[in-house]
């Protein structure tokens, strides 16, 4: 058969239900293929799109998104979505179509180096040279993708030989002798982290996005919950344990709450698990948890000690990880009662400084309450993406989590134009459930051509644009660290989002009264089909509490 | 529980042992990497990435044609060697690295030296090239070619001593390494 009927064999075999891309001419062979080949195939109206949707369906599901897009501009324009599935660890495999073999180098039409473009922010890659390769190479694409720390792959086919007749044989093993991802943490490593924690008098668990991807949540919550341990969780790991909870300190770093904040600050002994220590989260890398002993569970070894250094490393998957500390620390049955002064300091920052915002008087919609009338207009059961900006921290703080994979958002890139394709492939990937999209007007218009795709295929997502006409968060570091000086902030007045809505065949609504909003959102949701809500708020509201960049914890404002 | 500049499974001692240790010293790496294109490119792309230097790196074969053996020097005060390697590891076309001690490995380096040479010159440069166990391999009436192979300090050393003469052109390899003993490198 010809290599890109094999790849559509491939791809069903790694269980691939749908495929979000755009055709052009370096890979008409892979969408002559996918005519018959037995996948649903969304066309996007632009593949960041494509892949931001592939990203959704992954972060949502835990399954692989894939993505296609031809050579030169459809592979350039695909750069932002692998980039952003990198820093988040997210598992897409991306396939791009390349020029003929005897055109490689010679700046043929629609001739870019998509290997070496991409190279920096993949997790691998694979330059196809010769059409029997191409099996074993989609294989090996969805075999890294997916395991050790997940991340983006990306599989270039020169148009030729993807048209090329190969004998199929279907694939079974991997032969990737330099790509051993240890599953098992060290059982004496986690003996002695068990016993830190048993001895610790102010332990702090901090969770991030890999929790997630390992799809530990159950296994922290029965660690965390073994005994009264203080638990936060980072950008990315919201869900990973249910808030709210007794235990629960909320999202901790730049936007993240006091009580979480200072009890890093604070704490004596810190277990990371699937988090990395990135600088939103540590603020001033010097005065980062000074009195603190670090636990760092990670399946990257390269992420231990990489910017905090450890005492007591465990390089292994956080659900088996976790599972085993578990055993461990009971085994120990420690005093929970040692616990009792650390949280009479926490929930003395809890009573102090609650997440809170003054609320308007009349019918002004606050941007915090437009997230808490989301929360409760969706029961707080609905999958929520957001872009990025001001409105992407409020519904962090605001939108309290039950489950994992519940929260999808651009946290290492900070993409603005995540949300609203994102949504559209979590929509794909979990069609019974509520897909919620929560975009800023800047945000959404960079990615907005994808309510057409979601119109076209009856994807239901209900877009609610916090709109305060700004480009929110950069008004507010303008505010407060560039004397008021807006520059290039305010979006005026255009587009007007209902009427956008229309054009692309969604359904438009406008709401400006706090009044009504929950009841408003509640009509929103019951509307069939894709909908766009012009939600407008109070247009100079900050984000708050916040660590001014590059400042301690201690610092914190507002 | 292997060494940390493997791929086997890190201990807890070696990590912490590595954790951003900024040693001081010149660090030898030598990597083996599978023989597929862009493999170099993906290494170079890393350190650049990373702000880590390459101080001098050297790519040739191996034993086994598949695998390509890249040698590597790296400054150790400039950068935290756990993090470099750790970094070279995520490469899924490396297949093992090792941070050659300086005590249990042979290194070598060839360098080729032009150098003025005229008249009496000639007989001082030739009796230090032999000191070196340098070979001359070029004479020409103003000039003098010099081979020298030895470890990166002798050659440093031939080229102090060399300068004063009239240094024209000098080249080096960069250092190729070698452990001591039966075990493989
Ligand atoms: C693609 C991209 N360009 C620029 C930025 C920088 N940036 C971060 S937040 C922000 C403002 C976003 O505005 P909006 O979407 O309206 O959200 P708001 O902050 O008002 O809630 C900008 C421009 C970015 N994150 N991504």
């Amino acid at each position: 058969m010809r290599a890109v009927d094999a790849v559509m064999e491939c791809l069903k075999a790694e269980g691939v239900e749908v495929v979000f891309g755009l055709p052009g001419g370096a890979n008409l062979p892979t969408y002559d293929a996918i005519v018959s080949g037995g996948i649903r195939h969304i066309l996007v109206r632009h593949e960041a799109g494509g892949g931001h949707a592939a990203e959704g369906y992954a972060k949502a599901t835990g399954k692989v998104g894939v993505a296609f897009a031809t050579s030169g501009p459809g592979a350039t324009n695909l750069v932002t979505p692998i980039c952003d599935a990198m820093m988040d660890s997210v598992p897409v495999v991306f396939l791009t179509g390349q020029v003929r073999t005897e055109l490689l180098g010679t700046d043929g039409f629609q001739e870019a180096d998509t290997i070496g473009i991409s190279m920096p922010v993949v997790k691998h890659s694979f330059m196809i040279q010769s059409p029997p390769e191409i099996p074993r190479a989609i294989h090996e694409a969805f075999h890294l993708a997916r395991t050790g720390r997940p991340g983006p792959v990306l599989v270039d086919i020169p148009q030729d030989l993807s048209r090329a007749e190969i004998q199929y044989e279907p694939v079974t093993d991997v032969r990737l002798p330099g790509y051993q991802p240890r599953v098992e943490g060290n059982q004496k490593q986690i003996r002695q982290a068990a016993k830190a924690l048993a001895s610790s008098q102010r332990p702090v668990i901090y969770a991030g996005g890999g929790v997630v991807n390992a799809n530990a949540s159950q296994e922290l919550t029965e660690f965390v919950t073994s005994d009264r341990f203080p638990i936060t969780c980072t950008l990315m790991g919201l869900g990973a344990f249910a808030a709210p909870h007794p235990q629960w300190l909320g999202m901790l770093g730049m936007h993240g709450t006091r009580a979480a904040n200072y009890a890093m600050d604070e704490a004596d002994l810190i277990c990371a698990v699937g988090a990395r220590f990135d600088d939103r989260i540590t603020g001033k890398l010097s005065e980062f948890a000074p009195r603190a002993k670090f636990i760092h569970i990670d399946v990257d070894p390269a992420e231990i000690s990489k910017n905090v250094p450890a005492h007591i490393p465990i390089v292994g998957d956080a659900k088996h990880v976790l599972a085993k500390l578990l055993i461990e620390y009971r085994a120990i049955a420690a005093d929970p009662t040692r616990l009792d002064a650390w949280w009479s300091r926490i929930e003395g920052w809890r009573s102090k400084y609650p997440l809170t915002y003054e609320d308007s008087a009349d019918s002004e919609i606050k941007p915090q309450y437009m997230i808490q009338a989301l929360y409760e207009a969706t029961g707080g059961e609905a999958i929520v993406t957001s872009d990025v900006g001001q409105h992407q921290m409020w519904t962090a703080q605001y939108y309290h989590f039950p489950k994992p994979r519940r929260w999808v958002n651009s946290g290492g890139l900070g993409t603005m134009g995540f949300g609203l394709p994102a949504a559209m492939g979590a929509a794909v990937g979990c069609p019974d459930q509520l897909v919620c999209c929560v975009a800023g007007d800047g945000s959404v218009q960079m990615n907005a051509q994808e309510l057409a795709t979601c119109s076209e295929n009856d994807i239901p997502i209900k877009v609610f644009i916090m709109n305060n006409g700004y480009l929110g968060m950069v008004r507010q570091w303008q505010e407060l660290f560039w004397d008021r000086r807006y520059s290039a902030v305010d979006m005026g007045r255009f587009p007007d989002f209902v009427k956008l809505a229309e054009a692309h065949g969604a359904t438009g609504m406008r709401f400006e009264d706090k009044r009504t909003l929950v009841e408003d959102f509640k009509r929103a949701i019951a509307t069939e089909g894709p909908v766009v809500v012009d939600v407008r708020v109070t247009r100079e509201e900050n984000t708050y509490p916040m660590i001014p960049a590059g400042q301690p914890a201690r610092e914190m404002v507002g | 529980m292997g060494e940390p500049a493997t791929k086997q499974p890190l201990s807890l001692e070696e990590l912490e042992a590595a954790a951003s240790l900024r040693t001081g010293r010149k660090h030898v790496l030598s990597i083996l990497v599978e023989n597929k294109t862009g493999v170099l490119t993906r290494i170079a792309g890393l350190f650049a990435r990373r702000g880590f230097n390459i101080d001098t790196l050297t790519v040739g074969p191996t034993e086994d044609e598949q695998v390509s053996r890249v040698t590597l020097t790296v400054d150790g005060a400039l950068h935290p060697i756990d993090q470099v390697t750790k970094q070279l590891h995520k490469l899924i076309n490396v297949l093992k690295i090792r941070d050659l001690e300086p005590a249990d490995t042979v290194a070598r380096e060839l360098a080729l030296f032009k150098v003025s040479a005229d008249g009496v010159q000639r007989g001082e440069l030739m009796q230090i090239a032999e000191i070196f166990r340098g070979k001359v391999v070029d004479v020409s009436k103003r000039a003098v070619i010099i081979e020298i192979t030895g470890t990166t300090d002798k050659i440093a050393a031939f080229e102090a001593m060399v300068r004063p003469f009239g240094l024209i052109e000098m080249m080096r390899t960069g250092e190729i390494a070698i452990s001591r003993g039966r075990g493989e490198t």
